[in-house]
């Protein structure tokens, strides 16, 4: 291994970040006076970006500044610093695991800076299950490159050949000589080493592995459990103010007078005007929204018609031409050949992200440089988006994630933080933007509400021969075909994105955006067709399944629930659901009881197997699946957004319903170890299956098709009624 | 109206001079500093909030600071004992009880409240006991199984 120059960014080939800091600044701001090593983020140069290209990761736009993976102090201290943030799904650890293990270093020796773009490499978002699967492949390769410079000025510092250099714990010793050793901070004493990663070193085999691939707790637990954890609404400045903005009470709403008079009769606040940004600042934020609640507003509401009922024929009839996600054979071919076909439309509502901690930023500007905490799942979204709204260059610009209270996509978008810097500006003090809960579900980026109709068909022999798939708004994620079956084709009419003029407010990815749907309504209909072909429904699925993964989890969740074949509907309350998500396959077994006479379904037990590749955490990973099988019960049982020409009518958890300790069942999960392939998604997979398992379940208990989600008192006893007509 | 205010928080007396109708919460988390109890709804439906008043579980954001007066309020900064996290805190960490972590110190609090009227409660008397506390990273399973270990690991006694 040689030793390469690191080359200013200028001067190398590719996209400059339009962050970039000189290199002088950024070893300031790494810490180095000491010495150390620091291996930085090398996505410049044709090698990294045919890297970067292969793992998937950030295809177009890949910065080069000096941003650096890791460095090793000389206090024999590794910190890893990742554009990543911590939401609790968990990456705080699974990362510092995966730098353990290439470097051979104890896992308590490594400190974790996340999502903070003074000094962390840049990064798109968290989001997609992409942590580990992706991001996972830079850490562990800045590791390995890191270990190998080591094991190079050790063997010149011990006169010994690298070969016989053995690391463990942080320390390199002759395996001849064990006398002979030195760790890695005495490694890099004295003297700043830089590397840039641009060639692919070579990783452990996982055979190997011994920190990798065990289960690990959470290593912030202790700040979270003592309080002391810091979000950034608990971030203080001296001189800093609360905001109340002033909102319109419906979407579409143009405002044609605000008079401010009264608010500014309240001792202490101030208020700011800019175009359309109206707000009221004090140093209490309870005073701020009493002085808030002060002022006049008028404004004209256009009349939609739309509302939560009327959405799907508007949605039906606003659809745009479909793009084909998959197809085979001949839809019609499939028809002749069916016995009994079967037809069905289905229904999502508008679904919240609501996480418990709404959208918070405090931004400050001191000498010409905006630093912004924010709740975000994109440091360096926020960043740009900052540089804009306020005119600076985005080198000017410092974004700092601490803890981020769930966000499940929902922070993804982080307009909070805009106008924090905004008032920043025009108020010339420190200013924190804290949503309030009803501002948190009214600019929610809402899972859509979609349609899904399908067309499917057996033929005599009980063999799907048609499946004819269209979805309206949902999106394309989890829509794809994985059964045999010879004449399918589906089809997506618009996705999870702002399509304009088609929602009534602001839509965006939420925990594995489209696939809840496309899931929930496939197994469902699935479910139909072999009550149809009068098969169990588990043989009927595995019976046209060939992919040897998704049989797998299929086999697995069915020996741990201890399942035995029945028709559906069997009374018995069993559910099913499978899908693929982020390259993981996962299968969902439900025991669920319906009250026949209130509507009401008890969740009685949730099974769940899951395929992922290697795991990193096989703790974290657990935690993940029955966090998405929690999470899951809510869209499935509860969760929907009532509105009506633009005004929501569930603006806190009173009427929006959350899931609560008294819905959840035992929950059972298992890893189906493949080591074979690397490791994928693990935050989402899981929560796609829970629609589709709950609405076979309530199917194999009473015979009722639930055709929209969520599966509400009214809805199971309206398709209760509809089962005895039928 | 400014009034001259006092109880003790987490077993020191404070004396405040303050508006006497703000929110526990909004006096805990800015004049006093303490940030471990959450805004997460501002009416009482969710739980973040949660704070101890006489080894009551209370959501702070319903509770003006004029009404503890001459009370006990507890935080979750105050359940630490020289350095010692609480036998509830341990249990929550050692179940990994928790994701983003920002229901847990009110869940925490909650649990103690239970505790300290039911110390022994069984899964149904937790579940019914916990219910207003909301979790959306779907932890409850884990939170439960922490409550029944730290129920064990004070043998009956009150937290």
């Amino acid at each position: 291994m040689k030793n390469k120059t690191v080359q200013s960014p200028e001067k190398t080939a590719g996209t400059v970040s339009p962050a970039a800091v000189t290199r002088r600044e950024f070893l300031k701001r790494m810490g180095l006076a000491g010495g150390g090593l620091i291996v930085y983020a090398g996505f410049g140069g044709a090698q990294a970006f045919a890297r970067a290209a292969r793992t998937g990761y950030a295809g177009t736009n890949v910065p080069v500044d000096f941003n650096a993976f890791l460095k090793i102090g000389t206090d024999n201290r590794v910190t890893c610093f990742v554009g990543k943030i911590e939401m609790g799904q968990g990456p705080i650890t699974s990362f510092a695991q995966m730098v353990a293990e290439e470097l051979d270093v104890l896992y308590e020796s490594v400190d974790m800076v996340m999502g903070d773009t003074d000094r962390c490499p840049w990064d798109a978002g968290t989001w997609g299950s992409l942590s580990t699967r992706h991001y996972g492949v830079f850490v562990k390769e800045a590791a390995a490159e890191a270990k190998g410079v080591l094991k190079q000025l050790a063997a010149e510092r011990l006169q010994c050949p690298p070969e016989r250099l053995v690391t463990r714990e942080g320390v390199i010793f002759d395996r001849n000589r064990s006398g002979s050793r030195l760790t890695y901070g005495e490694l890099t004493k004295g003297r700043v080493i830089e590397r840039h990663l641009e060639d692919v070193p070579a990783l452990k085999p996982v055979s190997e592995y011994t920190v990798s691939g065990k289960p690990h707790l959470r290593r912030d637990s202790r700040e979270k459990v003592t309080g002391q954890a810091r979000y950034s609404g608990d971030i203080r400045l001296p001189g800093m103010v609360y905001a109340r903005i002033v909102r319109p009470p419906a979407h579409g709403a143009r405002r044609v007078s605000v008079d401010t008079a009264a608010a500014e009769q309240v001792d202490g606040v101030q208020v700011v005007r800019d175009g359309e940004l109206v707000a009221v600042l004090h140093r209490y934020p309870d005073v701020a929204r009493q002085a808030a609640e002060r002022i006049q507003a008028k404004y004209v509401t256009p009349q939609t018609g739309i509302n939560h009922e009327t959405i799907f024929d508007h949605l039906l009839k606003n659809a745009p031409p479909p793009a084909v996600a998959g197809q085979a054979g001949d839809l019609q071919a499939g028809q002749k050949k069916a016995a009994t076909v079967v037809e069905e439309t289905y229904l999502n509502s508008y679904v919240a992200h609501a996480p418990m901690e709404t959208h918070t930023a405090l931004a400050q500007f001191e000498n010409g440089k905006m630093t912004v905490w924010a709740s975000t799942q994109s440091p360096f979204g926020v960043q740009r988006q900052v540089a804009q709204a306020v005119g600076l260059p985005a080198e000017k610009v410092r974004v700092i994630t601490p803890f981020v209270g769930g966000g499940f996509g929902g922070k993804s978008a982080s307009a909070q933080a805009v106008e924090a810097a905004r008032l920043t500006r025009l108020s010339g003090k420190p200013v924190m933007v804290m949503w309030s809960r009803e501002e948190e579900f009214f600019f929610d980026t809402f899972r859509p509400a979609a349609v899904v109709k399908i067309r499917g068909g057996v033929d005599d022999a009980g063999n799907m021969v048609l499946w004819d798939y269209r979805v309206y708004f949902a999106g394309r994620r989890g829509c794809e075909n994985f059964y045999e079956i010879p004449h399918h084709r589906e089809q997506v009419y618009g996705e999870w994105r702002i399509e304009p003029g088609i929602h009534p407010f602001a839509v965006g990815p939420w925990r594995a955006p489209a696939a809840n749907t496309n899931v929930y309504a496939r197994d469902l209909h699935i479910n139909l067709l072999a009550a149809a072909a009068a098969q169990d429904p588990l043989e009927f699925r595995l019976r046209h399944l060939k992919d040897p993964r998704m049989r797998s989890v299929l086999e697995a969740v069915a020996e741990k629930f201890g399942y035995t074949p029945a028709r559906p509907p069997s009374g018995r309350g069993i559910g099913i659901a499978c899908g693929i998500d982020a390259e993981t396959y996962v299968a969902v077994m439900a025991e669920a009881a319906v009250d026949e006479n209130s509507g009401a379904i008890q969740v009685k037990r949730l099974v769940c197997a899951q395929e992922m590749g290697q795991v990193v955490n096989p703790q974290g990973a657990t935690i993940q699946m029955e966090g998405c099988l929690t999470m899951g019960l809510g869209y499935a049982l509860a969760e929907e957004m009532r509105f009506d020409n633009g005004r929501l009518q569930d603006t806190n958890f009173d009427t929006y319903l959350l899931p609560r300790f008294s819905w959840v069942p035992e929950i059972e999960t298992v890893i189906v170890p493949n080591t074979a392939l690397p490791p994928k998604g693990g935050g989402e997979p899981a929560i796609v299956c829970m629609g589709g398992a709950l609405a076979t379940a309530v199917h194999d208990a009473t015979g009722a098709k639930l055709l929209q989600l969520p599966m509400t008192r009214e809805r199971v006893k309206a398709a209760l009624q509809n089962r005895k007509r039928a | 109206m400014i009034e001259a205010i006092s109880f003790t928080l987490n077993e020191k007396p404070v004396n405040l001079r303050v508006e006497g109708d703000r929110p526990l919460l909004w006096v805990l988390r800015t004049d006093l500093g303490l940030t471990g109890a959450k805004y997460g709804c501002g009416e009482g439906v969710c739980g973040a909030c949660t704070v101890l008043i006489d080894n009551e579980a209370v959501p702070a954001c319903q509770v003006s600071v004029a009404e503890v007066a001459g009370s006990e309020v507890r935080t979750i900064e105050g359940l630490v004992k020289n350095g010692q996290l609480h036998p509830i805190q341990q249990a929550f960490a050692d179940h990994d009880a928790l994701q983003c972590g920002f229901c847990t110190p009110g869940m925490i609090l909650k649990a103690y409240g239970l505790l300290a009227s039911n110390p022994a409660p069984s899964r149904q008397e937790i579940i019914d006991g916990m219910e207003d506390n909301l979790c959306r990273c779907g932890t409850h399973v884990r939170i439960v199984a922490a409550i029944q270990s730290a129920a064990r690991a004070l043998k009956g006694g009150r937290p």
